[in-house]
């Protein structure tokens, strides 16, 4: 994976938070075995900021869902976290495929894996409705040959 | 009980993490589907797995695990070490199988999801 983060370590060190942070990523989409890059970093940066366990529990298994469905389905894309006062919110955009059925999609359960997803111990249906369940706010733009963008927000609190 | 405490139960080797084995551990989950201990596991310390690839250390990470045991034998790769150690999370190895693992641990006092063992 190949990401950067911007404007992180000033933030840090002056603990002003009056600017949001910004953190942005490209998700490789090649690679299963390092998707999660971003998640792993993005949790490590936020813990330094001495943010809420729970708030940061819940953006880390929501965007690493969200990496996880853009390497399986949508060969990487890109992500970014936005880190205000009040709340985070984490954009996750590919040019993948697209969902054909957004509804059908968040049941939990249905999946379009493969078999060799499946026995990667992802692939079971739960992508989609985690991201769901793990934001307070979430979106889906999708156009199916154009790509998707999910957009969640994790109010801190 | 303490992740030392798991890996004498188990008969366990432990492969990295060595200086973490005395943190105290309450609760664990056995599980191959990393997209169900996303979904399902809650304050679960100790993550047991057949499952070997980078992400089962990234699952635990983002879960805030501190302790992954492979069942019947299962070896991880170095760079999966690595992955682990980078987050100080204690990796065992056991030749236990799943079922009994997770047996031995639960009546020794490390059981599961609290909300479920009052249903």
């Amino acid at each position: 994976m190949e990401g950067f983060i911007s404007t992180v370590s000033g933030a840090i060190s002056s603990k002003n938070m009056s600017e949001p942070l910004v953190f942005h990523f490209e998700v490789d989409g090649s690679d299963f075995t390092s998707a999660g890059t971003a998640s792993v970093t993005v949790k490590k940066n936020l813990r330094q900021l001495g943010l809420p366990s729970e708030v940061i529990r819940k953006l880390s298994i929501a965007m690493y869902e969200g990496e996880i469905n853009m390497v399986i389905h949508a060969e990487g894309g890109t992500a970014d976290v936005i880190v205000t006062e009040e709340y985070i919110d984490i954009i996750l955009k590919d040019q993948g495929p697209g969902i054909p059925d957004v509804d059908l999609a968040m049941q939990e359960g249905y999946s379009t894996a493969t078999a060799q997803i499946h026995s990667l111990g992802f692939g079971a249906g739960m992508g989609l409705p985690n991201m769901k369940r793990y934001s307070d706010e979430m979106k889906i733009d999708t156009v199916l040959g154009v790509g998707t963008t999910v957009s969640m927000r994790i109010y801190i609190r | 009980m303490k992740i030392s405490d798991v890996k004498e139960l188990l008969d366990a080797e432990v492969l990295c993490g060595e200086e973490n084995l005395g943190h105290d551990v309450f609760s664990a989950c056995g599980c191959d589907m990393m997209s169900d201990v996303l979904a399902f596991a809650k304050d679960q310390a100790v993550l047991l797995t057949g499952l070997v690839n980078p992400q089962v250390v990234r699952t635990a990470e983002m879960m805030d695990m501190v302790c992954i045991v492979f069942v019947r034998s299962k070896r991880p790769s170095e760079a999966i070490l690595k992955l682990a150690e980078a987050s100080g999370i204690v990796v065992m190895a056991t030749r236990v199988r799943m079922y009994e693992a997770c047996g031995r641990l639960y009546i020794n006092g490390l059981r599961g999801d609290k909300l479920k063992e009052h249903v």
